[in-house]
């Protein structure tokens, strides 16, 4: 959408309530403006600097539902499962000083992973800010660095325009985070006010068009490539592209390897698909992306999980770069040709040209290609995506690939951080955008569980499997609470090894297997702790038990816990070791 | 390689800081920033030196580009450009011999003496960062009590043509 059709959607919307007479309190233009944008739903925890605010919030609850979270590191964490599960804005609203520390490590998530939210939050009144007052912290600075925008508001009159504006920045370009700092004073301020004073503001900046040029030459390296791959990422969720991707990469037979956040924004299933690629990336993924000489990249901002070693990345490889941040553009690899562009409108234009080209010459292109699918088919067949079954432990693996099987594919899954997402990443074939929501880029142990319980708030008839670890647990478990208390029938699922898994591995694989402090197996009865907060809870420890517990647990109704007893000493392969070239992949422990 | 960058931004509090926080946070160096109005009290303009290859300057100018409330980032450096910078240094400078030296120095360099006790003077100086390092290396020997830099402020050429000319008589 161009800000221009952006400005006269808004200004042509209607307002869903009567404009509000003879001026308003600061607390109430915000309600106020929150619902003009659209919300309907905040993630939030009270305290003494949103006072105002949550009592305006009571008296508009027809309109917007607030979801009384255990931590504001849960709320932010659910308004970005929300968000991402709809592709809306996400909501959360907490108190000053410790309130905002504690949302930090959401922020920093959804600043990472691309996620569009705004997060409010109070401050200490004008009058004390500066004066180390009690629950005071400077926000605006510490968020600062995790942000797209942020802003201390300091006359109430500013509230419209600039809650308009954190919505505008939230979702447009890539999408993140905007803190908005409210100070009581300003929240119980009274003004005037119109809902039409803030429909244009003035730092909108302009979609830029994509250039035809660049892609006309884009699409001939594509075409005179021999080996090319095409690698994707978040920004095909972001932007909507997963079907003009598809139809891209089946109009020119071009290999897909998608990254973590990427999964689901290309079928897993599709025969084009070589799986994900990076540190625990197929063997084909990495093979292909090492032998290409056509990189071309869409929605992806080459990440060192992805790239390894950069010196040797992808080494025969032209770059072609397309993504919506410029500063992606050449921040890691420097590319031979880069756009920068909406992942959906440059696919969309790039299929435009290529049926203006001569289908013969274009057919005899994708026919030279066959080679190169020979080989990469090679590779499938050599080092396919495998674990080794046991009958008396259950394999973290098969826990994933028995999901899989009793959702029928259809699951929205959410992780942690750690061996478990990347059990996730490797045996769970997503089918659509939006349908895996991981904690990508800043590896947020404890995301999973809260980002399920925003995405059923986001649907709340779709099943909803939150895979965690028995560490990142114990971090956020306070939230199953918030779960029992508004039904929202999540199910997680430990992979419980009483390890935390990852570093155990790397100690194991790079450290002489010295584990320093890895092992959490003094743990709560998952079970008993589900229970106590309401919600049922299963065990699984025997092979056999599995998926009859998987399946019991699917079933039921309302929150569950699934604990599930399994290897303790797995590793994840392939892996790359850090720093290490991405073809350098060690496909699995010797010896076994 | 050094690079001026001339930073547009709104004139609002914590603007700033946001562009000093970007450079920290990715491992940018600052040699000299300053801020000032520009014409339109709403924006200022941030001059900052920094060093970098040329990717390094690209990805600091995308960067700040990036920020809200930026308006527009110039790498000065890539055109002809005036850049000047001014110096106050304190010299001692006694009665005699010493005092005659500086003062020389001062009329070489078309600096001033913007104050004087019986022992110091207070130099002012401005210049390209050259000149300015030059003149402070000279005074050195002297004694330097004290040195303030404001750091560079950056400008590009007109262009070339009868209107610079035209501008260039006026000014004489």
């Amino acid at each position: 959408m161009t800000t221009e059709t952006l400005i006269e959607n808004i200004a042509t919307r209607q307002p869903p309530v009567a404009p509000l007479a003879e001026g308003a309190t600061g607390a109430e233009i915000l309600i106020d403006t929150l619902t003009y944008e659209g919300v309907d739903t905040i993630f939030g925890y009270p305290g003494g600097a949103v006072l105002h605010i949550y009592d305006e919030l009571w008296r508009a609850r027809d309109r917007i539902t607030h979801y009384l979270v255990r931590h504001e590191q849960g709320a932010v964490h659910m308004a970005e499962g929300y968000a991402r599960a709809s592709g809306r804005v996400g909501v959360a609203l907490v108190t000053s000083g410790p309130g905002a520390t504690n949302a930090v490590t959401g922020i920093a998530n959804a600043y990472m992973d691309s996620t569009p939210l705004v997060v409010i939050t109070g401050q200490v009144p004008k009058h004390l800010i500066g004066t180390d007052a009690f629950q005071e912290v400077d926000t605006v600075g510490i968020t600062r660095p995790c942000v797209k925008h942020n802003y201390l508001v300091r006359e109430a009159s500013d509230i419209a325009g600039i809650v308009r504006e954190a919505f505008y920045l939230a979702r447009s370009g890539r999408p993140g985070p905007v803190v908005i700092d409210i100070p009581k004073d300003v929240s119980a301020a009274k003004t005037s006010y119109s809902r039409l004073d803030h429909v244009g503001f003035p730092f909108s900046g302009d979609v830029s068009l994509v250039d035809r040029a660049s892609l006309e030459r884009a699409l001939e390296g594509l075409l005179n490539a021999k080996r090319p791959v095409l690698y994707v990422g978040g920004g095909i969720a972001n932007s909507g592209a997963h079907e003009s991707l598809q139809m891209f990469a089946e109009t020119l037979r071009l290999p897909v390897a998608p990254t973590l956040m990427g999964l689901g924004g290309f079928p897993s299933a599709h025969p084009l698909s070589l799986g994900m690629l990076g540190m625990h990336g197929t063997y084909a993924a990495n093979m292909a992306v090492a032998q290409s000489d056509l990189l071309f990249a869409v929605g992806v901002r080459f990440d060192d999980r992805v790239t390894g070693k950069l010196a040797t990345f992808a080494p025969q490889a032209r770059v072609i770069h397309i993504d919506i941040d410029p500063a992606n553009i050449g921040k890691n690899v420097a590319p031979c040709l880069s756009i920068a562009a909406d992942a959906r409108q440059a696919l969309l234009s790039l299929l435009a040209i290529s049926r203006e080209q001569d289908q013969q010459e274009l057919q005899k292109a994708l026919d030279a290609r066959e080679v190169w699918w020979e080989q990469i088919r090679a590779w499938q067949q050599l080092q396919p995506l495998r674990f080794t079954g046991s009958l008396c432990q259950i394999k973290p693996q098969k826990v994933i690939t028995e999901l899989h099987r009793l959702t029928n594919g259809d699951a929205i899954i959410t992780t942690d951080v750690g061996q478990h997402q990347m059990w996730v990443a490797q045996f769970y074939p997503f089918k659509r955008p939006r349908q895996l929501i991981t904690s990508g880029g800043l590896g947020t142990m404890g995301f999973g569980l809260p980002a399920a319980i925003g995405a059923q708030v986001a649907f709340p008839h779709q099943p909803i499997v939150a895979v965690v670890g028995d560490g990142g647990f114990q971090m956020t478990n306070q939230e199953l609470a918030t779960a029992v208390q508004y039904e929202l029938p999540v199910k997680i699922l430990i992979m419980n090894n009483g390890y935390l898994g990852m570093v155990r591995q790397w100690q194991e694989m790079f450290y002489d297997r010295t584990y320093s402090e890895v092992d959490i197996s003094v743990a709560p009865d998952f079970v008993k702790l589900a229970e106590a907060f309401g919600a049922l809870g299963l065990r699984a420890e025997r092979p056999d038990e599995l998926h009859d517990v998987l399946a019991a647990a699917l079933a039921h109704k309302g929150v569950v816990v699934i604990d599930v007893v399994v290897s303790k000493e797995e590793n994840v392969f392939p892996i790359v070791p850090a720093g290490a070239n991405s073809s350098d992949m060690i496909l699995q422990t010797e010896g076994v | 390689m050094r690079h001026t960058l001339s930073i547009i931004v709104a004139d609002q509090p914590g603007e700033l800081s946001r562009i000093v926080g970007l450079f920290s946070a990715r491992g940018f160096n600052i040699e000299t920033i300053s801020v000032g109005e520009t014409l339109d009290p709403r924006w200022s303009r941030v001059t900052i030196v920094t060093r970098g290859d040329d990717r390094t300057i690209e990805q600091i100018v995308k960067q700040c580009e990036r920020l809200a409330r930026v308006r527009e980032v110039h790498d000065v450096t890539t055109r002809p450009h005036i850049e000047r910078e001014m110096a106050l240094i304190t010299v001692d400078a006694s009665a005699g011999v010493g005092r005659q030296e500086v003062l020389s120095l001062v009329n070489v360099f078309r600096a001033k003496v913007v104050d004087i006790s019986h022992s110091q003077l207070i130099v002012e100086a401005s210049g390209n960062k050259e000149k300015v390092d030059t003149f402070i290396e000279l005074l050195r020997p002297l004694g330097i009590a004290d040195i303030t830099r404001t750091g560079h402020i950056a400008i590009n050429r007109l262009a070339a043509g009868e209107e610079r000319n035209t501008h260039e008589h006026l000014l004489r």
